[in-house]
Formats: structure tokens, sequence, C-alpha cells
């Protein structure tokens, strides 16, 4: 079938327009990350500044960590070392409750998945009040690993539900075969489903990653110094304090999405695989 | 909950001889085994809060490290009830639902078939509107903070220099207005993801019944609704289920972009909740609010799942 030459160029404009509808609030965002604080708050606007000045940049990356923009250093590595260590925790577990969900026929296999993704449905706000008492008695307010541990008990839930979805996509006379071969379950398992699943288990990583980066109601309560704050806290604090500067806050937030969006980029294809497993058969 | 009908599919058994219940027994065994550490690594973090929430929604507790937490019974949901600040939270919360899905579900209805078109370049346009999905929910709000401001926002600047407005909008200055806003900005972020899971719908409908359907004459909007529509109800329930309880749940945006206010304008139920817990450490109340926060979610599950089972198209 040859697409008509209207219906071509007009889904070609049409995509032109979404195309600037997303890309016009980032890109004054990043225009205004390097517009001098004046040219900023001038009155008409200039959309071209004049000069421009990375003076914020250098300032969350090499000043002097004593101020904003050190603190805002230090919480993209809380940020890294909260994110990492939940996904390695939560993939690590999930890729054999997976397995048992997509293999294994066992009593209460359903129920068990919906307990799971029923863990994953509660609001974070109905936990909050007692996890912060134990936290505080466990001594795990204000640390990194205080908030792994919470993040991956809804991180989890999530890669189960993924995982399961992507063995079974996989022709289960692929894992008999390496069975029947001598492959015990579990060399079934690493011989056989996770590399045949490779796509999908990078989809899930990154899938897992983006969660942890991107919470922000556990880590505004139980974090209150530059030694777990992450990102998203670190971001809310500039943009409630020094709104006066509108252009620090936008390079903070420019640095802070630029792990996620390469992530989602690089993995774009697999985002839509890995939504449609989970979502749709067929 | 779309797991459990992926899991229908019959499993040939790897060897038929054995009596089927020992198979299962020894299978039960190693699944509760494989699945040991996630459970420890879920319940072990969640089951007790949710069980002292319950509990502490049946006290007065007004401190971290309280004197005395005497029992009040149902007083604090007496209180909840009570409360016509509650009501006016519940309305808001349930007006940011209903309208941000809506808008998500429909543009991004709009925005898949766009994804699925014949695109030069397809995949450029694909990384573009992935983008706002991958932006850090806060990182957003902070930037349509700065979108809007009424002194130096771009969104004034722009407006005036085409002469759409005369002059400078506080778009965030009026409750009314501003609770748009923030509708305004989690439709930017959240509309590709609602467009992605339904594109992954599109590309699983065969080519050959559009051909079909075009042989016999019918026309692109007939095709959209008597094809495209039908076949993707089980992506757009899901959608909209798992898009309802996120909308229902929203915190982070409203922090950000106004915290809750101009006065109350955008408090959500669960930043009420976060304000009456946390700032003014009414941990009872907060619990008891949790927990009508939850009951709800419940309520709206409920609800989508047995309207979806009646259509009996959905895989749920």
């Amino acid at each position: 079938m040859k697409a008509s030459r209207q219906y071509t160029i007009f889904v070609h404009v049409a995509a032109v327009v979404v195309s600037l509808v997303i890309l016009a609030p980032f890109a004054w965002m990043a225009l205004a990350s390097v517009s001098q604080p004046t040219d900023l708050i001038s009155v008409p606007y200039h959309w071209v500044p004049e000069h421009l000045t990375f003076f914020r940049y250098r300032e969350i990356l090499h000043g002097n960590g004593q101020d904003v923009a050190g603190a805002f250093r230090q919480s993209i590595v809380n940020s890294m070392i909260v994110a990492s260590g939940t996904v390695l925790i939560s993939v690590t577990v999930g890729i054999f409750g997976a397995y048992a969900f997509a293999m294994l026929r066992f009593r209460f296999r359903k129920v068990t998945m919906m307990v799971f993704l029923a863990s994953y449905m509660l609001p974070p706000i109905a936990l909050l009040v007692p996890l912060y008492l134990i936290m505080s008695s466990f001594n795990l307010l204000d640390s990194k690993i205080g908030l792994i541990v919470v993040y991956c008990s809804y991180v989890t839930p999530f890669v189960l539900w993924i995982l399961s979805n992507y063995f079974l996509s996989i022709p289960a006379e692929l894992e008999e075969a390496a069975r029947v071969d001598g492959c015990s379950r579990m060399g079934a398992l690493f011989r056989v489903m996770l590399p045949v699943a490779r796509p999908g288990l990078f989809a899930t990583i990154m899938f897992a990653f983006l969660l942890a980066w991107d919470e922000f109601l556990y880590a505004l309560i139980f974090t209150s110094t530059n030694n777990a704050k992450t990102i998203p806290v670190a971001i809310a604090d500039f943009s409630g304090r020094y709104s006066t500067d509108f252009g620090l806050v936008a390079a903070g937030g420019l640095i802070a999405s630029v792990p996620p969006v390469l992530l989602a980029i690089a993995f774009q294809r697999y985002v839509v695989g890995g939504l449609s497993s989970g979502a749709v058969k067929g | 909950m779309t797991v459990t009908t992926r899991l229908e599919r019959p499993v040939i058994p790897p060897d038929a001889r054995r009596p089927v219940r020992r198979r299962r027994g020894r299978q039960g065994r190693l699944a509760a085994v494989l699945l040991l550490p996630a459970a420890v690594v879920v319940f072990g973090v969640v089951l007790y809060p949710v069980v002292r929430t319950g509990i502490v929604s049946f006290f007065e507790v007004n401190s971290a490290t309280p004197v005395t937490t005497p029992f009040v019974g149902l007083r604090n949901y007496h209180d909840i009830v009570d409360n016509h600040e509650f009501w006016a939270t519940l309305e808001r919360t349930l007006y940011f639902t209903i309208v941000s899905t809506g808008l998500e579900l429909s543009l991004g209805m709009g925005l898949a078939l766009l994804l699925n078109a014949p695109l030069r370049a397809r995949w450029v346009f694909r990384a573009i509107v992935i983008l706002p999905w991958a932006l850090p929910t806060v990182v957003n709000g902070a930037m349509w903070r700065g979108v809007l401001n009424a002194q130096y926002g771009s969104l004034n600047a722009a407006l005036t220099q085409l002469h759409i407005i005369g002059s400078y909008h506080s778009w965030l200055g009026s409750p009314w207005g501003a609770l748009n806003m923030v509708i305004l900005a989690d439709v930017w972020k959240t509309t590709p993801l609602v467009a992605f899971f339904l594109l992954t719908g599109l590309q699983s409908i065969p080519a050959e019944i559009y051909e079909s359907a075009r042989v016999d004459g019918a026309g692109v909007v007939r095709m959209f609704r008597s094809i495209t529509v039908p076949l993707l109800i089980p992506s757009i329930s899901i959608v909209l289920i798992l898009r309802t309880i996120d909308a229902f749940k929203v915190f982070d945006l409203v922090y950000v972009l106004t915290r809750g206010g101009p006065a109350n304008g955008t408090q959500t139920i669960a930043y009420f909740t976060y304000v009456q817990a946390f700032s003014d450490q009414r941990f009872g109340y907060g619990s008891a609010l949790a927990d009508v926060i939850v009951a709800c979610i419940l309520v709206l599950s409920a609800v989508y799942l047995r309207a979806l089972r009646r259509t009996e198209m959905s895989l749920l």
C-alpha cells in the first residue's frame, strides 16, 4: 500500500508540531541555564542571550562544595549509589522470582503475583509514618542504605512483573530442550533463559533505574543532609529556596536528567517491547 | 494483574508420566525457594507499616516520639469525614485524576497513531517523544514552575511577543488556574508514556485487517472506530487503570510546582496527608487519611475491574 501524498505531508507536519511542543519548554530550560541572570528576567524577554555563561555548571561541577552547588554535586553521587544499589538487589532477587512465576506451576501462583502487584500499587504516603519510625529506631534515617532498602520494596514487584512476562515470551521448548540436555533448572535459567531474554533484562534494568532515580517522597522524608539527599530532593530544595535564579535550577535539572534521558534514548526500542510484553497479549 | 492471564498459557508438562500432583509439589517447593528473596525484600519492608498504619489511625499520635498516645477509636476517621477541607481536597484530586487521565488518553491515542505512521527519521521522532517520560518528575515540576513564572516565565514572554495576551499573566496565581497548570505539566510528561503503551497495542494489530477493510471500501475514520479502537481495548483499559491510580497518588509534581497553593487550590489528597502528618505532626490523623487513600484506590481498581470484566474484552 502506498500512502497518499497528502497523508504523508500531514503526518510529517504533525510530527514536527508535536516535536516543537515537546522540545520548547525543555529547550528554554537549557537556554536559561546558560543565560546571564539579568538577561533571564529582562522584559521584553530576549530569546537569544547576548552572552552565554556557564558559571552555573562550573559551580555545580567544580565548586568548593560548601554551597548549594556542592550539595547538588553530592546529591548526584548519592542518587547514583542509591539507584545502582536498588537496581542490583531488586533485579537479582527479581530474576529468581520471575523465573518461578513464568516457568513453574504451583498453588497460589496467581494470588502471589496479585499480592506483589498490590504492594506496588500502595501509595507511599500510606507507609510513610511507620517506616519513618522504624527507620529512626534502626538508625537508617538519612542513610543511603536505608533508602536502598525502601526503594527495593517497590522496585522489586515491578521487576517481577516485567521480567516474568519476558520469560513467558520465550518459547517453553527452549528451556525444556536445555533440561533434556541435562541442565538443572537453575542451569537452564542462567545458560538459556537469561541470554535469550537479554533485551528484556536491559529494559528491566532501565525501568528499575528510572524508578529509583525519580523517587521523591521517601527521599524527602527520610533524608536531611548531604549524606543521603538524592537529586530530586536537591532540586526541590533548589527551586524552593533559590528561586531568584531560575538558571541554577535549570542547570541542576538538566544535569539530573542526563542519566535517565540517555538510558531511555539508548533503550528506546526496548521501552516499547518492555511495556508491551506486560500489557498486551499477542 | 495482566500477568495472571499470560500465566494461563498451558505449559506442556516436561514429562507427563510422573503424577501431576507430585510434580506440582516439587515445583511448589522450588518456587517458594526462588520467591523467598523477593518476598523478604518486599514484604519485609511493606508488611509491618501497612498493619501499623491501620493501628495508628485509631490513636492520637502527635509527635514522632510521643509521651502519651491515647486510643481514640474512630475519632480520626470521624474528623476526616467532618472536615470540609478534606472533601474539597478529594474533589480536587478527582478533578485532577479524571481530566489528566482523559487528556493523556486522547492525546496519547493521537500520538501513538503518529508514532506508528510512516515517518522519515522515525527514530528521531521517537527519541524526542520519549524525552518527557525520562525527565525526572521533580525536574518536570521545576521546569514548568519556570515556564509559568509570572515575572520571567517563557510562556508569558512568548504569548506577549506573539500578541496573544496583552500583559504578563500570573498562571499559578489563582487556585483554579494553578490546578489546571498542574494538569498541563502532568499531561506534557505522561502523554508520551501512554502513547508508547498504546503504540505496542497498535503494532499488534495485523495489517491484513486494514487491507480487507479497505477493499470493502471503509474510510479512515470508519476503520479507526471499527478496527483500531476495539482491538486496542485491552491496552486502553490497562493504561486507564494505571494512570488513574498514579494520578490519584500525585504528590511530587504538586510539591515542586505549587506546594499545594495558592490558597490550597492545588492541594491533592496525598499532599494534604503529607501536610497533616509531617508538617502538623498529626501522625494518627495522617495514618487515617493514608488508609482512606488506600481504600479509594481499592475502590477505583475494583470498579474498573468489574467494568472491564463485563465488557469481556479485557485480559484481566
